[in-house]
């Protein structure tokens, strides 16, 4: 078509004149920047999660009671996964005249295949990375076998019917924490030796599992093969299944940057809104010229088209490029600060930003489009005559709810993305309100006041859309900037109050009623503090109201293995820290309730007021769920899924259950205890704890990066807001100056100007970046949250150092400038 | 002769402090293939709105405007776009020229939007014509005022439109720049065999013209012979 030609020509010239740079950079920007955070999250959230399977040793773990179909394994092979087997199981050890029961796992050359085992040549020596698995007629035990059977390294154990060499001291192994109910001590053996030992026979128990480890696309996709063919009583975890705890870190520390490329695409959204309505201010004499010289209403619009598609398609793909090459550098540069390699990013971001950026560009570029082409040539003649208002209301209605779609597709996170959304949206509609309720205000200050006041309040009503239009611009840029500021700084900080330093490490179970008075004193006589211990009643869940519980209902295998298994209860009167009512309310004195974990009531279909009965030792009780909680697994408190009230659970036998911090070096209170309780299980989540506060390490890292990124998106839609008024405020300085007015006059009628845009802006956005940060802290990430009055003066003083100063900057370049050039040039 | 264009009753009504004013009133007039036509009048007395009217950039309250043998009256937006596009070309007081196009690329913007081949060609001519052959690849703003409203002329002519419309096109200009523009003017005017109709307040223009049209409070008065 012979438009496509003449409309690519004027976008050459256009271009070329430099009529479309604002809005190509603010594009540009604006897909580099949503690209660049996107790709970035995007590896740091696969490089948490390779972090994280660390603990499991693998990718993904079958389990199995029988020895697991050979197909697994030659698939997994065949997909370039590697794949190693283990076994589980318990035996004797023996030594001399005394013996213990152990967990003994057995491994397969390249075991294991995440993550690491470390070694030691004996308790106190320092601990290294082993070269291979136990060589054949060796093996390696945990500290707990070291000191029940008091081993050193270089001792024969016996085990089954054959003698192997006590080789190294194992320090860190996966199998430590992948299953925190395995009780015993621990040992790793080589496969191959296992036959030798003749402790396997049929019938005996045996856990054998499949670990599977690779490239990560080809990681998900086995999964989903695998997962459809999985045989019965076959189990398939990753990392988030097998931990909570794991699995609450890695959604929160998901958020965390979702927020913060969302914080991105906020940015990006309105610097390409306002550089849009520069585009669409500056293209109404174009318009009007095109009619006048006899182009058709349609034919101004396809042209107009053709040069926005064109800018935007242009701007978009070299956006994306930028974003790429921008996380590359940027990707090698955290490698180096965080220390974990970065896996490489999909393609898929990248792409994503473009299309948002070409998306946002129409919404905001072709409702004034629409409006534009209807411009009356009459505006040849009379200047003041603008575009028919009103006439794209329905497709600015559009164009935003498309941008929300897409908003919401890049944060891959809908509750996250809407209440940003919402945000948003509210922040507009409020600041837009407030800015229009404050120009009368601030008019009724008026009289009496200096003529720089007067002339700097008049422009301000002058051009009462405008100014609407820059103080909501920047109350959004600014609120952006904020939240990832302050309010980043305040959920990283209430995350990590989560887990402090001295966070529990070790867990006590198995305690016995009349244990626990004396295990209690001797922590405190060692370790100085007194950890509270919770009573356990081991249970059984037999009917939901009434109705008899069937494992084979249950599609989701999870559901399946928890109704199976026994469960265990607590009972309190008062709800324990770390645990919040999201339904319901907490046990009253005196009634018979059940409090039950929204997560796993979600799991098993429980709701509020359901009655369940439970089976405990062959007596069976019913009771009413009557609150629902939310629980915070990665604080490492003790948690239970089931609360009951003391009325119900306390004539139960029960046992007790804590946690504490063991500080390093500490080893000997562990030793005492065992020997003192030898019933007692000693749990150690250290690698755990460690892990995920390894990872709030990360993502705190990661975010101060991502924030410098948002500050120079901050920075463009400052500018993008000031020069929105830029050529108006030419033609009055020049006016202005030829009217006599001196430097410092129309220098103090601009700072009183931009001082109150920034003003309003910065307290618009310290008040939104707040309740954003509130409403994100309860509802998303489960965090509590103190609001920081720094906010308000860091909002207020952004917004006048920023919006005063860039605008007192661009005033001061147009007062170099002799009045007669700067009126020529608007000629 | 049909004449290139003819005003019937011609009638622009405003509200203007509440009130109905009718910024042209009644007007009826035609202009022949080949004339020159000034419209003159006191500041305020409704020249630009005629010309407004008669080039169909305006919708009249009352009467018609055929040009070129089209009712406009009768036409949308788009009839009346098709209508200027075939037949008018404008000059105006102020310039009105692009300013993110070079003076070339302003003067080809109607052969292109036409259609026409070799639009490089037929403008680069005519801004030699217009005595700008060093100054083709200029912005607007790079220009003076004087050689501004050459090029607008060059981009009214480059189409040899059948009417040419001009309002104040000396306004803005000193009595020398001015004269010469006029001078330019008339000489395409003739080259092209065009019809020339503009507003101006400068007698030295109007006795140049074959017939001058007198406007006073939106009405025509007596129409003066050459
Ligand atoms: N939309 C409008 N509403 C109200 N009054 C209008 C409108 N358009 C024009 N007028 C008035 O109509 C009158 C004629 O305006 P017009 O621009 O045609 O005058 P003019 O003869 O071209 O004057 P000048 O020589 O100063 O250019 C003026 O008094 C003007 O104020
Ligand atoms: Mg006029």
């Amino acid at each position: 078509m012979n438009d496509l030609g003449l409309g690519l020509r004027l976008l050459a010239r256009m271009l070329r004149a430099g009529e479309l740079t604002l809005l190509a950079i603010a594009l540009a920007l604006a897909v580099a920047s949503m690209a660049t955070v996107a790709l970035f999250t995007d590896r740091t959230r696969l490089a948490l999660e390779q972090e994280a399977n660390r603990l499991l040793g693998a990718d993904l773990v079958f389990t199995s009671s029988r020895p697991l179909d050979a197909e697994l394994l030659r698939e997994a092979r065949w997909r370039g996964l590697n794949a190693i087997s283990t076994l589980s199981f318990r035996s004797m050890v023996v030594r001399a005249n005394a013996s213990h029961l152990a967990e003994i796992t057995a491994v397969e050359p390249g075991y294991p295949l995440r993550g690491s085992t470390r070694i030691s040549a004996g308790r106190g020596s320092d601990d290294r990375l082993p070269s291979a698995i136990p060589e054949a007629g060796t093996i390696w035990g945990d500290e707990r076998l070291v000191g029940q059977l008091d081993l050193r390294v270089g001792d024969r154990i016996g085990l089954g019917n054959r003698d192997f060499v006590l080789a190294a001291m194992l320090t860190q192994d996966p199998s430590l924490t992948l299953s925190v109910l395995g009780l015993g001590p621990r040992v790793v053996m080589a496969r191959a030796d296992v036959e030798s030992t003749g402790l396997i026979a049929p019938g005996s128990r045996v856990v054998h599992r499949l670990l599977v480890a690779g490239e990560r696309a080809a990681v998900e996709s086995y999964r989903t093969w695998a997962g459809s063919r999985l045989p019965q009583g076959v189990r398939l975890e990753g990392v988030r299944d097998a931990r909570p705890e794991i699995r609450g870190a890695l959604e929160r520390a998901e958020r965390f940057m979702s927020l913060a490329a969302l914080a991105a695409v906020a940015l990006a959204t309105v610097a390409v809104m306002l550089a849009a309505r520069r585009f669409h201010d500056r293209q109404l004499d174009v318009c009007a010229m095109l009619r006048c010289l006899g182009a058709s209403q349609w034919r101004v619009f396809r042209l107009e088209l053709v040069q926005l598609l064109g800018v935007g398609a242009l701007a978009s793909v070299a956006g994306a490029v930028l974003g790429y090459l921008g996380q590359a550098v940027l990707g090698q540069w955290l490698t180096a600060v965080i220390g974990i390699g970065l896996p490489q990013p999909g393609l898929g971001a990248a792409l994503r930003a473009a299309a948002l950026g070409l998306v946002l560009m129409l919404s905001f570029g072709l409702p004034p489009l629409l409006s534009l082409r209807r411009i009356p040539a009459l505006r040849v003649l009379r200047r003041e005559i603008g575009v028919p208002a009103a006439a794209g209301a329905g497709a600015y209605a559009l164009g935003g709810a498309c941008v929300a779609a897409l908003v919401l597709w890049h944060a891959g996170d809908l509750r996250l993305g809407s209440y940003v959304l919402v945000g948003c949206l509210a922040t507009l509609l409020a600041a837009a309100m407030l800015t229009w309720g404050s120009l009368r205000l601030l008019n009724a200050t008026r009289r009496g006041a200096g003529v720089s006041w007067r002339y700097g309040l008049a422009s301000l009503r002058r051009r009462p859309v405008a100014t609407v239009w820059q103080v909501v611009a920047l109350s959004l840029g600014l609120t952006a900037v904020l939240t990832l500021t302050l309010i980043r700084a305040d959920l990283l900080h209430a995350w990590q109050g989560n887990l402090p330093a001295d966070a529990p490490n070790r867990f006590l179970v198995n305690i016995q009623p009349d244990q626990s008075a004396s295990l209690r004193e001797i922590l405190r006589a060692r370790l100085g503090s007194v950890p509270a211990l919770y009573p356990m009643v081991r249970a059984r869940l037999v009917a939901i109201n009434g109705n008899a519980v069937d494992a084979n209902r249950y599609a989701e295998d999870r559901a399946r293995r928890l109704v199976e298994r026994e469960f265990n209860l607590s009972w309190t009167n008062d709800l324990p820290a770390h645990n919040r009512i999201s339904a319901g309310a907490w046990h009253r004195p005196g009634s018979s309730s059940l409090s039950v974990e929204e997560g796993i009531a979600r799991t098993l279909g429980i709701r509020l007021g359901d009655r369940l009965t439970y089976d405990v030792a062959g007596a069976r009780f019913e009771a009413p769920v009557t609150s629902l909680r939310r629980v915070e697994w990665d604080s490492f408190r003790v948690n239970f899924f089931v609360i009951g009230s003391p009325e119900l659970l306390a004539g139960q036998p029960s046992t007790y259950i804590t946690s504490f911090h063991l500080p390093p070096g500490a080893a000997a209170v562990v030793n005492e205890l065992i020997g003192r309780f030898p019933n007692v299980v000693v749990i150690d989540v250290a690698a755990l704890v460690s892990q995920v506060q390894e990872m709030i390490e990360q993502v705190s890292r990661a975010l101060t990066f991502i924030f410098v990124f948002t500050v120079a998106a901050g920075i463009l839609v400052l500018y993008a807001g000031i020069v929105s008024t830029h050529d108006e405020r030419v033609r009055e300085v020049a006016i202005m100056r030829t009217l006599g007015a001196n430097r410092a006059q129309v220098l103090r009628a601009h700072a009183t100007e931009f001082g109150l845009i920034g003003a309003l802006a910065g307290l618009f956005a310290a008040a939104a970046a707040s309740a954003l940060g509130y409403v994100l802290a309860i509802n998303v990430l489960g965090l509590p949250y103190r609001s920081d009055p720094m906010v308000w003066g860091l909002g207020l003083l952004a917004g006048v150092l920023g919006v005063g100063g860039a605008g007192l900057f661009l005033t001061r370049r147009v007062l170099a400038t002799p009045p007669l050039t700067s009126l020529r040039q608007l000629a | 002769m049909r004449p290139i264009v003819e005003a019937i009753g011609l009638v622009k009504q405003v509200v203007s402090d509440g009130r109905d004013l009718n910024i042209v009133d009644n007007i009826s007039l035609r202009v022949f293939p080949g004339e020159s036509v000034a419209i003159v009048g006191v500041s305020g007395s409704g020249k630009s709105t005629l010309l407004g009217l008669l080039a169909g950039l305006d919708t009249p309250s009352a009467g018609e405007v055929l040009l070129d043998g089209e009712n406009l009256t009768a036409l949308d937006e788009d009839g009346r776009s098709a209508v200027r596009a075939r037949a008018v070309g404008f000059v105006f007081q102020s310039f009105q020229l692009l300013p993110a196009l070079t003076a070339l690329e302003n003067v080809m913007l109607p052969l292109e939007l036409a259609g026409a081949r070799e639009a490089h060609r037929a403008a680069a001519a005519l801004l030699d014509r217009v005595g700008l052959a060093d100054r083709l690849n200029h912005y607007p703003k790079q220009l003076s005022g004087g050689e501004q409203q050459r090029v607008a002329i060059a981009r009214a002519f480059v189409t040899r439109p059948k009417l040419l419309l001009a309002d104040e096109p000396t306004g803005n200009l000193d009595a020398a720049t001015g004269s010469r523009i006029v001078e330019l003017m008339f000489e395409l005017n003739r080259e092209q065999g065009a019809t020339l109709l503009l507003v101006t307040h400068d007698e030295s223009i109007s006795s140049r013209c074959h017939r001058t049209l007198r406007l006073a409070a939106g009405r025509l008065l007596a129409e003066a012979p050459a």
